[in-house]
C-alpha cells in the first residue's frame, strides 16, 4: 500500500467525519435543541479526532518500522553469517540484503543471504499493510469517540480550540528542537576535533594551514590549525561591507522617509528591494567577473599590486548586499519616530538636516543599531559571495587590495571533495563553524535587546 | 514697537550672542499697547490637494493678548494656526493662498525664510513633544541651533530663565540632566512651553496645549499662559468653552472652514452676533 493513498483514505475519513459531526448537530438543532457549538465546530471536532491520532500513528509507525525490520532479519540470519560480527560489519550486511531484496544483485551472493532478501521484502509488505489497517482503526475509532460527544451541550467550539493551541505548541517546539539538534551536532564534532587540536591552539594560532596526510603513507605536511588568520579575513571583509552598506543604507533611508515624496519612495523602495532578492551566487558573479577586474586595473593604473581575489572586492560587493537590509531597517526606525518630534523641532525653526541629525537619529539609534548589528551577523555568515570572490590563503593583513580568506570559505574548501571524518582537516570545519555559530548568535541577541529596548520606548 | 520693528526676515537673525542677550532683556518690557495688531491675515484659504479647508478667513490678532480659536472639529482652527507659522509648508500637498502680515511684513513672501519665521513664531502642541534628550538640553535645542547663546553661563542662564517664565524651574532644577521624557505629562507640556520661550519667540501658538492633560496640570497650564500674555502674542486653539473663557481676552468661532465671528471673548460668549455661535457654545452642536 502506497503512502498516498493512505493519505487520501485518511483525508476522506476526516471530510466524511466532518460533514458527518456536522449532520448530526445540525439535526440535534433543527430538532428544536440550544446547540452550545455552532454546527460547523461540531463538523471539525469530529474531523481532527479522525485524522491527527491516526497521523500520529503513522507517524511514530515508520519511524519505528526500519529498526524492527532490520533486527526481525538478523535474528533470522544463519549463525556463520552473524557470529562475532561487529555492528560496523553487520550493517554492510543489512545493506547488502536490502540492496538485493532491491533488485540490485552484485555477483553471486550466499543463499542465506538470498533467502533473507526475500524475508526482507515480506515483513515490509506486511508491515505497510499493518500500518494501514492500524491508522483506518484507529482513524474509525476517533471517529466515532468523537461523534459520540456530540450533544447540545457539548462544548466544540472550546475543544477545536484546544486542539489547535497544542498544534501550535507542537510546530513551535519542532522548530526549537530542531534548532538544539544542529547546535549539539556542532558540538559534538567540534568536541572531536578539540580532542585533536588543543583549544587554545586553534583561537590564537597564529597560521593556518590544514592540509594533512590523507592517508598514512602519503607524504604531507602536519597541519597547522591556527585560526586567528582566517577570523581575520572575515572581520576584514565584514569591516570593508559594513563601510560601503552603513553609510549608503542610512543616507538612502534618511532621504527615503524624510526628504523623498510619496511618488518617488513608492518607486525607489521595490527597486531598492530588488537587491535584497538578487540571489548571493549573482552577486558572487559580479564580485568576481566586474568588481574584481576593475579594481584591478585601477589598482595598476596606479602602480599597485592588487591580488586578483582582492578583499576590496569581495567586501565591496557585500556591502552591496546589505544596502537593502540597513536601510529597511533604518527605514522603519526613523519612520517610527513619531511626527509630533519633528513637529515640536521644525517650531522651534530647525532646519530639515538639522531635525534630522539632532532629533531622529537620536531617537532612532537603538532601532538601527540593532539593523547594522543583525547586518554585521549576516555579512560574517555571507558564504557565497567569498567562496568566489576571496581568496584561499588565510593572510594577516589590513591591506585590502590583498587577498584573505574567511571562515565560511574554509568551511567550505575543507568540507568539499574526498574526506574522511576523523581527520583534523575535516573536523577543523566544525571548530569553525561552531566559533561562526557563537559569534552570530552574540550578536543577534545583542541585536534583539537594542530593538526590544527601542520598541519599549515607543509603544 | 522697539523689538519688533523689524520687519524682515534678516533683522530677525540674531546671530550674535550679545544681541541675542540684548533682545532677550528687551522682551521682558512691555513696550507695545494692547491694542497693536500683532498678526493681520486677509483672505487666507488653504487646501488640501483638492479639497479647500478654509475659506477666505480675514481676522486681526492683537499683540499681548490671549486669542482663542473655538469650534467644532475640523472646522480649520488647527489649520489657521499653522498658517502662521507656515507648518503648513511641511506637509507636501497644502497649498496657502491669502496673505498673513505679522508686524507689517507678510510670512508667505518668498523673502521670508520659514526657518527664521518659526524662531520668532513659537508652537506648543496637542501632546506634549519633549525631545528624547535632557530637559537642560530641549530646552538649550532652540538657543543652540539658532547661535543665541553660547554653551556655558550664557546658556544656563536662557535655560533657567525659560524654565522660570515656564513655572517649571522649581521642580526640575536639580534634575536638568535627566531625560524631559521622564516628567509627568503636565510638566512634559510646560516644558514645551519653555522649550518654545527660549528662542525668544514675539508670538506663541498653542494647539489644544492641555487636551492631553489632567484638571490639575491644565489649570496650571492655563495659569502660565495667562502670566506669559506680559511678554507674548498668543493664539490658542481649544475646544473647551470654559477654557476659551478663562484664558483668553479675545475669541474667534470657526466653523466648516469660514471664519463665523471674531471678537472680545466675554461679548462672544454673552451676547453672540451670528446663530451658529450661539448655537456652539450654548451646546446645541459641537
Amino acid at each position: 500500500m502506497s503512502a498516498s493513498i493512505l493519505a487520501g483514505v485518511l483525508l476522506t475519513l476526516c471530510l466524511v467525519g466532518y460533514v458527518w459531526g456536522r449532520i448530526k448537530s445540525g439535526a440535534l438543532k433543527t430538532g428544536g435543541m440550544p446547540l452550545h457549538s455552532i454546527p460547523a465546530y461540531h463538523g471539525y471536532f469530529v474531523a481532527l479526532w479522525c485524522g491527527i491520532p491516526a497521523f500520529l500513528l503513522v507517524l511514530i509507525w515508520l519511524a519505528a518500522e526500519n529498526a524492527v525490520v532490520d533486527a526481525l532479519v538478523i535474528s533470522s540470519l544463519p549463525a556463520y553469517l552473524t557470529a562475532g560480527v561487529d555492528d560496523a560489519r553487520m550493517s554492510l550486511v543489512i545493506s547488502e540484503i536490502k540492496s538485493i531484496a532491491g533488485g540490485r544483485i552484485f555477483g553471486t551472493p550466499d543463499a542465506a543471504l538470498l533467502e533473507a532478501a526475500e524475508r526482507y521484502n515480506a515483513l515490509r509488505e506486511t508491515a505497510s499493510l499493518a500500518m494501514f489497517v492500524c491508522a483506518l482503526v484507529v482513524a474509525t475509532a476517533g471517529l466515532s469517540f468523537a461523534r459520540a460527544r456530540i450533544s447540545p451541550e457539548f462544548r466544540a467550539r472550546n475543544n477545536v480550540d484546544g486542539i489547535l493551541r497544542w498544534i501550535l505548541i507542537v510546530c513551535s517546539v519542532l522548530a526549537i528542537l530542531t534548532t538544539l539538534g544542529i547546535v549539539l551536532s556542532l558540538v559534538i564534532e567540534s568536541l572531536a576535533f578539540f580532542r585533536r587540536v588543543p583549544v587554545t591552539s586553534f583561537l590564537f594560532g597564529m597560521e593556518w594551514s590544514p592540509q594533512t596526510a590523507m592517508r598514512a603513507d602519503q607524504v604531507a605536511a602536519e597541519g597547522a590549525f591556527g585560526a586567528v588568520p582566517v577570523f581575520w579575513g572575515t572581520i576584514f571583509i565584514s569591516a570593508i561591507a559594513m563601510f560601503v552598506a552603513l553609510p549608503v543604507g542610512l543616507l538612502s533611508a534618511i532621504y527615503l522617509v524624510e526628504y523623498a515624496d510619496e511618488r518617488v519612495r513608492s518607486t525607489v523602495k521595490p527597486l531598492l528591494e530588488i537587491l535584497a532578492g538578487i540571489p548571493t551566487i549573482v552577486y558572487g558573479f559580479f564580485a568576481i567577473l566586474t568588481v574584481a577586474p576593475f579594481i584591478r586595473e585601477w589598482g595598476m593604473s596606479m602602480g599597485l599590486s592588487v591580488a586578483s581575489n582582492s578583499a576590496l572586492a569581495a567586501g565591496g560587493v557585500m556591502g552591496i548586499m546589505l544596502i537593502p537590509f540597513i536601510s529597511s531597517f533604518s527605514d522603519d526606525a526613523i519612520s517610527a519616530v513619531p511626527q509630533s518630534l519633528r513637529d515640536g523641532a521644525y517650531a522651534l525653526g530647525a532646519t530639515k538636516a538639522e531635525t534630522v541629525r539632532q532629533v531622529l537619529l537620536p531617537a532612532a539609534l537603538p532601532g538601527i543599531v540593532g539593523g547594522v548589528l543583525l547586518a554585521v551577523s549576516r555579512a560574517i555568515g555571507e558564504t557565497m559571495i567569498v567562496v568566489m570572490a576571496a581568496g584561499l590563503t588565510a593572510t594577516l593583513t589590513a591591506n585590502p587590495l590583498e587577498g584573505v580568506t574567511t571562515v565560511t570559505v574554509q568551511i567550505v574548501t575543507l568540507l568539499i571533495g574526498d574526506t574522511e571524518f576523523d581527520s583534523p582537516k575535516t573536523l577543523a570545519a566544525f571548530g569553525l563553524g561552531l566559533v561562526l555559530f557563537l559569534s552570530t548568535l552574540a550578536l543577534n541577541v545583542i541585536a534583539l535587546q537594542v530593538v526590544k529596548r527601542y520598541r519599549e520606548r515607543y509603544e | 514697537m522697539t523689538v519688533v520693528e523689524t520687519t524682515d526676515a534678516s533683522g530677525m537673525v540674531m546671530t550674535k550672542t550679545a544681541e541675542g542677550a540684548e533682545v532677550l532683556a528687551e522682551a521682558a518690557v512691555p513696550a507695545a499697547g494692547a491694542h497693536d495688531v500683532k498678526v493681520a491675515a486677509s483672505k487666507v484659504s488653504v487646501f488640501y490637494g483638492e479639497k479647500q479647508a478654509l475659506f477666505d478667513v480675514t481676522i486681526d490678532i492683537p499683540a499681548r493678548q490671549v486669542m482663542a480659536f473655538i469650534g467644532p472639529s475640523g472646522c480649520g482652527k488647527s489649520t489657521f494656526l499653522r498658517c502662521i507659522n507656515r507648518m503648513n509648508d511641511t506637509i507636501d500637498i497644502c497649498r496657502v493662498t491669502g496673505k498673513i502680515e505679522i508686524d507689517g511684513a507678510n510670512v508667505y513672501d518668498a523673502k521670508i525664510d520659514p526657518v527664521l519665521l518659526r524662531a520668532r513664531v513659537g508652537m506648543v502642541f496637542q501632546k506634549p513633544n519633549p525631545f528624547p534628550k535632557s530637559i537642560y538640553d530641549n530646552i538649550a535645542y532652540g538657543p543652540r541651533i539658532h547661535g543665541k547663546a553660547k554653551a556655558g553661563s550664557e546658556m544656563d542662564a536662557i535655560v533657567e530663565k525659560s524654565l522660570r517664565r515656564a513655572g517649571l524651574w522649581n521642580e526640575v532644577k536639580d534634575r536638568l540632566r535627566e531625560p524631559g521624557t521622564g516628567l509627568s505629562g503636565g510638566q512634559q507640556q510646560r516644558l514645551c512651553i519653555a522649550r518654545a520661550i527660549a528662542v525668544n519667540p514675539d508670538i506663541i501658538l498653542m494647539d489644544e496645549p492641555c487636551s492631553a492633560l489632567d484638571p490639575i496640570a491644565t489649570a496650571k497650564v492655563e495659569e502660565l499662559i495667562d502670566e506669559l500674555r506680559e511678554r507674548y502674542t498668543i493664539v490658542i486653539v481649544t475646544h473647551s468653552m470654559q477654557q476659551a473663557a478663562r484664558v483668553s481676552q479675545r475669541a474667534a468661532f470657526f466653523h466648516l472652514g469660514h471664519l463665523v465671528e471674531e471678537g472680545e471673548t466675554e461679548r462672544m460668549f454673552t451676547n453672540p452676533s451670528d446663530q451658529r455661535t450661539q448655537d456652539y457654545i450654548t451646546g446645541r452642536f459641537g
